[in-house]
C-alpha cells in the first residue's frame, strides 16, 4: 500500500449523505468549541478541558458495555468530572500529580470496561480517535440543540463570564456570582466536548476546541472577534480535513488536527515577528 | 489620635469603616478578633502586619467576601458587602498574574459593565468613561495594547483605572507596590496621592512596605497580636510598635531635614551628617523593605514639618513632597543602582 495517494472519485465521495453528516458535524463543533475555546484559554483552564475528555472515555467505553449511546455515558462522565473539578477549586486543576494520576486512572477503567464486551473493543478507537463519518441525523439534532442552548446561555452570561475569567477576585467584588458562573462553563465544557469527541476523539480533542482558540487570540484581541476567528478556523480544520481526507485518503482527524495544529504554528511565528 | 485630622474647619464626615469588635475565623482558626477601629473618610490607610496576619482577609472581611465571625463591620454606612458598588478594588493580581489577551480599554470597560447579565452593547459614553479613566492614571497611550503586553506597572494601572471607572468612595489595593520597580511604585504612589487630593477618595493599602506610601499616609490599620487598630501616621511610627509588628528589631529615625527612617537598628551607624545611601546597607532580609526611599526632605532642607506632621493636614500635602518629585531626587536615583 502506498503511504500517499490520490482518490480521483473524491468528489463522489463528498457528496454521500455521510460525507453530508459530516460537514453539519463540523458546524455545530466549530460553533461550539469557537465560544468555549476562547473562554478556557481566558479562564486557564485548558487543562480542564484536557481533563474532561480523558475522564469521559471510560463513560463511553462503559455506556457500550451496558448498552446505552455513547454520547450519554460521555456526556455524563465529562459533566461529573466538570462538576467534580468545579467543587474542588480552580487551583485542583493547577495540582498537576494528582490530576495527571486521575487522568492515567480514568484512561485505564476506559480500556478495562472496553475489553469486558467486544463491541466496546471495536468502538474503543472511533473514541479514542473519532469517527466523523459515522455520525448520525439523530446526532446531528442533538449538537444542533445544544448548540442553540449554547448560545442562548452565553448571550446571557457573556460579560460575567469574561469579568470573572480576568479576575475572580474583583468580580465577586463587584457582585459577580463567579462560582455559579464556574460550574456553568465547566457543565457546557463538557458538553462541548462530549459534542467533540465523535469528531476527533479524546485524545486529539485538544487540538480541536483549545488550538484555534489560541491561535485566533493571536490575530485579535477582541473577545468577540476572537470567538468568530477561533469558530472560523475550527471549520477551515474540519471541513478542510473532510475534503483533504477524501482526495488523498487518510484517517480524517489526522488531517484536521494537522490543519489546525499548522494554523496555530503560522500564527505563532506571527506573534514571534511582531514581538 | 482623632486630633490629627480634619484640622481644616470643615464639618466630619461619617467614617468610612468602623469595626466594633470584629473578628474573622477560617475554620477552626482565628486569622483576627477583637478588631475595634474607625478609618475617617478622606483618609489615606495602610493595612500592615506581617505575613499570615490576615492583611488580605481584611479586605476580603471589608468587601463582605468573607463572614465576620463575630462583631460588627460598617462600610460607607452599610453592612460589609452593601455597598460595594461605591468600592474600588485592587487585587494583587495583575503585577505578575495575568496572561490575557484582552486589552486595557476592554478590561477597564469590565469594570463598567461586567456585572451586567444580558446582552449589553458598549455604550459611547461608556467609552468615554473607560478612557477618561486611562487618562487618569496616564495609560491613555497603551488602550489598545494587550494586558499581557504591558509592564506589571502598567498592569497596575489598568487595574487602577477598572476600580476607578465606576466613580468609587473608597478605593482598596491590595499590596499595590509589590513586585514593581521603584519608577513604578513612584508612579502607583502618585496616583494615590492624586485621587485622594483632587476627587477626596478615601483609600486603604495593604502594604508591607510603609516607607514608600508614608508621605501620603494619614493613618494605618495594624495587625498586631491577631488583633487590628487604628493608628495615625505618628502613632505607627513608634520603633517600639514596629519592632513588635513585624518581630525584629525596627529604629525610627528623624532627620534634621524632618524625614522619618523605619530602619533595622543594626544600620544605626549613619549620624546626621553622613549620606542618607549609607543607610542602605543592611543584609537583614524581610526588613529590606522597611527602610529607605524617603529622601524628598533631603533636596528640601528648609522646609520645617516632620512627616509625622504632614499627613495630620489630610489629603492637601505640599506639592513640593509629591512621590512623583521623589522619584528624581539624586538620592533616589543613587538607592536605584545598588
Amino acid at each position: 500500500m502506498s503511504a500517499f495517494t490520490y482518490d480521483p472519485e473524491w468528489l463522489t465521495t463528498l457528496n454521500a449523505s455521510f460525507m453530508h453528516n459530516a460537514f453539519l458535524a463540523g458546524l455545530c463543533i466549530a460553533l461550539a468549541a469557537g465560544i468555549v475555546g476562547y473562554f478556557t484559554i481566558a479562564r486557564s483552564s485548558t487543562f480542564a478541558s484536557h481533563a474532561l475528555a480523558h475522564i469521559a472515555l471510560p463513560g463511553a467505553t462503559g455506556a457500550v458495555l451496558i448498552g446505552v449511546p455513547v454520547e450519554l455515558g460521555l456526556g455524563v462522565f465529562a459533566l461529573g468530572g466538570a462538576l467534580i473539578i468545579a467543587a474542588l477549586g480552580k487551583k485542583a486543576s493547577q495540582r498537576e500529580i494528582a490530576t495527571g494520576s486521575v487522568l492515567a486512572f480514568a484512561t485505564g477503567l476506559g480500556l478495562y470496561f472496553a475489553r469486558m464486551s467486544s463491541s466496546a473493543s471495536q468502538q474503543l478507537q472511533s473514541i479514542l480517535f473519532g469517527s466523523i463519518l459515522t455520525i448520525t441525523d439523530g446526532q446531528i439534532i442533538s449538537f444542533a440543540v445544544f448548540d442553540v442552548v449554547l448560545f442562548v446561555l452565553m448571550a446571557i452570561i457573556y460579560r460575567p463570564l469574561l469579568f470573572s475569567s480576568l479576575d475572580e477576585q474583583v468580580a465577586r467584588a463587584k457582585g459577580v456570582p463567579t462560582g455559579l458562573l464556574n460550574v456553568l462553563f465547566l457543565a457546557v465544557l463538557a458538553g462541548v466536548i462530549t459534542i467533540a469527541v465523535p469528531a476527533v476523539g479524546t485524545l486529539l480533542i485538544f487540538a480541536l476546541v483549545i488550538t484555534p482558540a489560541a491561535s485566533a487570540n493571536v490575530l485579535t484581541s477582541s473577545p468577540f472577534k476572537a470567538m468568530v476567528v477561533s469558530t472560523i478556523i475550527c471549520l477551515i480544520s474540519i471541513w478542510g480535513g473532510l475534503v483533504l481526507s477524501t482526495m488523498f485518503p487518510a484517517p480524517p482527524s489526522f488531517v484536521i488536527v494537522t490543519i489546525s495544529v499548522a494554523i496555530w504554528g503560522v500564527t505563532k511565528i506571527i506573534e514571534f515577528r511582531r514581538a | 489620635m482623632t486630633e490629627h485630622h480634619h484640622t481644616t474647619g470643615t464639618p466630619t464626615p461619617p467614617p468610612c469603616i468602623v469595626a466594633q469588635h470584629a473578628s474573622v475565623k477560617h475554620g477552626n482558626r482565628i486569622i483576627w478578633s477583637q478588631g475595634d477601629f474607625t478609618i475617617p473618610t478622606g483618609s489615606v490607610t495602610a493595612i500592615v502586619g506581617t505575613n499570615g496576619a490576615g492583611k488580605t482577609t481584611m479586605l476580603n472581611a471589608e468587601l463582605g467576601l468573607i463572614p465576620l465571625a463575630s462583631g460588627t463591620l460598617t462600610v460607607l454606612g452599610k453592612p460589609a458587602g452593601e455597598a460595594n458598588a461605591q468600592i474600588g478594588y485592587v487585587p494583587q493580581t495583575y503585577t505578575n498574574e495575568i496572561d490575557s489577551s484582552l486589552t486595557a480599554l476592554q478590561s477597564v470597560l469590565l469594570g463598567l459593565t461586567g456585572y451586567r447579565f444580558g446582552f449589553h452593547p458598549i455604550s459611547r459614553k461608556q467609552r468615554a468613561k473607560a478612557m477618561e479613566a486611562l487618562e487618569y492614571v496616564d495609560i491613555a497611550d497603551h488602550a489598545n495594547q494587550r494586558l499581557s503586553q504591558l509592564s506589571g506597572g502598567m498592569r497596575q494601572r489598568v487595574a487602577i483605572a477598572q476600580a476607578l471607572v465606576g466613580s468609587p468612595k473608597l478605593l482598596m489595593l491590595d499590596e499595590p507596590l509589590a513586585n514593581l520597580d521603584l519608577p513604578s511604585q513612584h508612579a502607583t504612589v502618585h496616583i494615590l496621592a492624586k485621587l485622594n487630593r483632587e476627587l477626596g477618595m478615601t483609600i486603604q493599602i495593604v502594604a508591607h512596605d510603609l516607607n514608600m506610601l508614608l508621605p501620603i499616609l494619614t493613618g494605618a490599620v495594624y495587625l498586631l497580636d491577631g488583633h487590628p487598630h487604628y493608628a495615625s501616621v505618628h502613632d505607627v511610627l513608634d520603633a517600639k510598635l514596629l519592632t513588635h509588628l513585624y518581630g525584629t528589631t525596627v529604629q525610627v529615625i528623624q532627620t534634621p531635614q524632618g524625614d522619618m527612617f523605619v530602619t533595622p537598628e543594626t544600620d544605626l551607624h549613619f549620624g546626621a551628617k553622613q549620606p542618607f545611601t549609607d543607610a542602605d546597607t543592611h543584609t537583614v532580609g524581610e526588613i529590606t523593605s522597611l527602610h529607605e526611599h524617603n529622601e524628598t526632605g533631603s533636596s528640601h532642607a528648609n522646609h520645617g514639618t516632620t512627616r509625622a506632621e504632614r499627613p495630620a493636614n489630610g489629603p492637601d500635602n505640599n506639592p513640593d513632597n509629591s512621590p512623583a518629585h521623589d522619584a528624581h531626587t539624586p538620592a533616589a536615583h543613587a538607592q536605584e543602582e545598588q
